[in-house]
């Protein structure tokens, strides 16, 4: 609930469609409250999507990325039924994922 | 001389009194209301059918149209729906929950609501209905514009999707007062501006505002709470009726006042028959 990963693909002549939509607060690091305390970075570093166990996107991400990152993005290949897969770790540690089947 | 002064100071007297007579006997008839305000946006566009207003300024601009339906795929308010969910279907210290303040255990009721309360004599719409529950369960009220209580807005309004908006203005004249009092407040100008409501979300429904389509009022309750990509995040209708009287440089009211319940009471009524769609996602 906490970390939650929203991922559709799709298929269509050959090329996979790779949409998502990851719930994170992406804290830059650089924002103060209304206390006037800055707010502690947290943010992405290391997106990765796999396609039946084989990686085909990695992202490294910073605090530049805006909060509940959107991303999509497609390859060559797959079909439908397929696992896809994406996982992340954020600068705290922290991780999430979530598999999916291309549709 | 003096008279005839005498005798018309009195016609004078006696056509005040029959003129402020006439305004409060004036009937009052919602339903005709409705009608009438409906026709005139049905009359005026043709093309678009009764259940498609509650896509607001999405039936004047293709463009705006594609880009929401690509924003659709994954819907922005959908963290807000799911945090929504498990912060309703969570239990209060005391061990009840909000499920228990209303009728069918609060799912699929949002349609019903702004709705005239006989006790108090005033307008309740959903929001304060939430607030009011959690007042009887030894909780603080929660605001009533953003944050969590536009979540669990969202998940009250997503178990009504598609049920027809069924809003009664009772033969009371408490009801009936708070009815002419939103009428009022819809149709008259304010602010430095000076716009009324009706300026823009009537008169001209379906332009452009700048780089905006302008709503047209009718179906614009329906869509709320809705994610605007303005805000970045969720908001309740007490929201944008805030942002509209800044707009045109006007004091807003305060969020729970008689007149944004009045004007809910109002805006609700007239989009009556019409399918619940939020929550929504706007520009």
């Amino acid at each position: 609930m906490a970390h939650q990963i929203l991922i559709h693909a799709s298929t269509a002549s050959g090329m996979t469609t790779v949409e998502a939509l990851v719930k994170h607060p992406m804290d830059s690091g650089f924002v103060k409250d209304k206390a006037g305390k800055i707010i502690p970075p947290h943010y992405i570093e290391v997106i990765e999507f796999t396609h039946a166990g084989k990686v085909v996107l990695t992202g490294f991400w910073g605090p530049a990325v805006s909060k509940n990152p959107f991303i999509k993005f497609s390859f060559k290949g797959g079909k439908s039924g397929d696992p896809i897969s994406v996982s992340w770790v954020d600068n705290k540690g922290e991780k999430a994922s979530v598999s999916s089947n291309i549709m | 001389m003096r008279l005839i002064i005498m005798a018309l100071m009195g016609a004078s007297f006696a056509l005040f009194g029959s003129l402020a007579s006439a305004r409060a006997a004036t009937p009052i008839n919602p339903q005709a209301d409705m009608k009438a305000f409906q026709g005139y946006f049905l009359k005026r566009f043709p093309k678009v059918p009764l259940a498609a207003y509650v896509n607001g300024p999405y039936n004047f601009s293709k463009s705006e149209a594609d880009q929401w339906k690509q924003i659709m795929e994954f819907p922005p308010y959908q963290f807000a729906l799911d945090t929504g969910k498990s912060v309703f279907n969570t239990k209060f210290p005391n061990g009840k929950d909000y499920a228990s303040c209303f009728p069918n255990g609060g799912v699929g009721i949002a349609q019903n609501y702004p709705m005239f309360d006989p006790k108090t004599g005033r307008v309740v719409t959903l929001g304060i209905a939430i607030n009011r529950c959690r007042v009887a369960n030894g909780l603080k009220k929660l605001k009533l514009t953003t944050g969590p209580m536009a979540d669990i807005l969202a998940y009250m309004t997503s178990t009504s999707d598609g049920k027809p908006i069924n809003v009664v203005v009772p033969n009371n004249p408490k009801a009936l007062a708070a009815y002419r009092a939103g009428k009022e407040y819809f149709y008259s100008r304010r602010g430095q501006l000076n716009f009324s409501c009706a300026s823009c979300h009537v008169q001209e429904a379906g332009m452009h505002l700048r780089g905006n389509v302008l709503a047209p009022a009718l179906g614009m309750t329906a869509a709320f709470p809705l994610y605007r990509s303005k805000w970045g995040n969720m908001g309740t209708l007490v929201r944008r009726f805030i942002g509209c009287n800044k707009k045109v440089h006007s004091v807003p009211a305060k969020p729970d006042s008689a007149a944004y319940r009045d004007l809910a009471y109002f805006l609700t009524y007239m989009n009556n028959g019409l399918p619940v769609s939020g929550p929504g996602a706007r520009p």
